[in-house]
């Protein structure tokens, strides 16, 4: 039994290193989903709160749609209608398109709930004051809708890092992906499934501290 | 205009098994929440009454359920329990995840909800002769599972979607049939857009049972 091939090596240090690069793709791709998408979101709640009447019919049917419609299948759909229109994407552009419009649906009805949290009276007094309405946006509604929306923003960011695992059915190696791969090599899933836990844990659980943190502290 | 042939028929032949798979999702979606309430109840009391072990046990499944993708959850149940010896069948590995999310989650919402409620309920309650037990079934868990009905409903609707991720560990609901029959045939853009629509209606439906279940359920 000696000279027996064996087709599986045992963790190695070697993979830790593999799932290190993972962790970083998967926060690649979170990051820039989650930065265009916010953005992209924020313009989308503003239209969504100033409601003129084509952005209510048009806009926010299709956004519903993102938050309806389970993200595994929103991915799948894509990457395979991609390319019937033309373009060709590869894994990571169709998982980032689809990610970057999942948060701007999610982000949207996070800022629209925002700028309706600033009150009226405050916005007529601001106008009142003689600024004009960009101004008012600026230096009156941003700031207090920023920490007013603060926890649920981060609650939605938090929720695209962990959902990005999703992008692994294209074939975008991620952390998710990169533990399935070594679980078939090493043949100890346990082991990888929870350092590829502990990778997540370690990422989501700081932010979601701080944002309590941050949050107890403006409430105050 | 593309250049691509659209076959629909295939869709329609098979839309009757996505009908049915779509029960399936719906049944470990329902199981899920009816078993994650009430572990979620138990979870929120744990951490808010009591102390040392039990309360640190509570405080890690909250916060591993809230700060670790689903999808891993799934393969921690698929994968790292089979490594373990204890295999369970797909249809239980959903149920299992699915579970364990929920209530991490609702055990958070619960933990508001019973913040909310005045903590004189607690002491009349104990002072008209009823047990602890009596006191949490009659007075304060209805009151706590009212306040916390609209983040219920999004809980419910997150477990249907999720429960998409079946289709990853081989389970045969909504989107596992739906990569079957899409495998079988190859016309996956098809397929997954059917599934979409249907995803899209349950949601629709679910949140259109549950508001007028709240009117009928909160008249007083």
């Amino acid at each position: 039994m000696e000279n027996q091939i064996s087709f599986f090596s045992s963790f190695a240090l070697n993979d830790i290193f593999f799932m290190a690069e993972a962790a970083y793709r998967t926060l690649l791709i979170s990051i820039i989903s989650i930065s265009i998408g916010t953005f992209i979101g924020g313009i989308f709640g503003w239209m969504l709160f100033e409601g003129r009447i084509i952005a209510i019919i048009l806009l926010g049917p299709i956004l519903d749609v993102f938050r309806s419609v389970p993200l595994i299948i929103q991915l799948v759909l894509f990457y395979n209608f991609a390319p019937i229109v033309g373009f060709d994407l590869n894994a990571f552009e169709s998982g980032l398109v689809i990610l970057t419009l999942y948060t701007a649906a999610l982000v949207a009805n996070v800022v629209r709930g925002g700028i309706a949290s600033v009150g009226q009276s405050m916005r007529r007094a601001a106008r009142s004051l003689g600024m004009n309405y960009w101004q008012d946006l600026r230096y009156v509604v941003f700031p207090i809708g920023v920490r007013a929306i603060f926890p649920s923003w981060v609650g939605v960011a938090l929720g695209v890092l962990k959902d990005s695992a999703l992008v692994s059915v294209l074939g975008y190696v991620e952390l998710l992906r990169a533990s399935q791969i070594l679980m078939t090599r090493t043949q100890e899933p346990l082991l990888i499934i929870a350092v590829a836990g502990a990778f997540y844990f370690a990422l989501s659980y700081p932010i979601s501290r701080f944002s309590a943190r941050f949050e107890r502290k403006w409430s105050q | 205009m593309f250049d691509y042939n659209f076959h629909w028929r295939p869709v329609l032949k098979s839309l009757p098994d996505l009908l049915e798979a779509s029960l399936v999702t719906l049944q470990v979606a329902v199981l899920s929440m009816i078993i994650g309430i009430i572990i979620g109840l138990f979870l929120s009391i744990i951490k808010l009454k009591a102390k040392g072990p039990l309360q640190w046990f509570a405080s890690c499944w909250i916060e591993l359920a809230r700060n670790t993708p689903a999808l891993f959850q799934l393969f921690f149940f698929g994968f790292g329990l089979g490594a373990l010896g204890i295999h369970l069948t797909p249809f239980f590995i959903v149920l299992a995840g699915l579970t364990f999310n929920n209530a991490g989650y609702l055990a958070e919402n619960f933990r508001g909800g019973f913040n909310a409620v005045p903590e004189t309920q607690m002491k009349a309650a104990r002072s008209l002769g009823m047990n602890l037990w009596q006191a949490y079934t009659r007075i304060l868990v209805p009151q706590v599972l009212k306040i916390v009905y609209y983040p219920m409903t999004n809980q419910f609707v997150w477990a249907v979607l999720m429960s998409s991720l079946g289709m990853l560990v081989g389970f045969r609901e909504l989107s596992g049939e739906t990569q079957f029959f899409a495998s079988k045939t190859y016309r996956i853009f098809e397929y997954f857009a059917a599934a979409a629509i249907i995803y899209y209606l349950m949601v629709k439906l679910i949140l259109f049972v549950s508001r007028v279940l709240a009117t009928r359920l909160f008249r007083y």
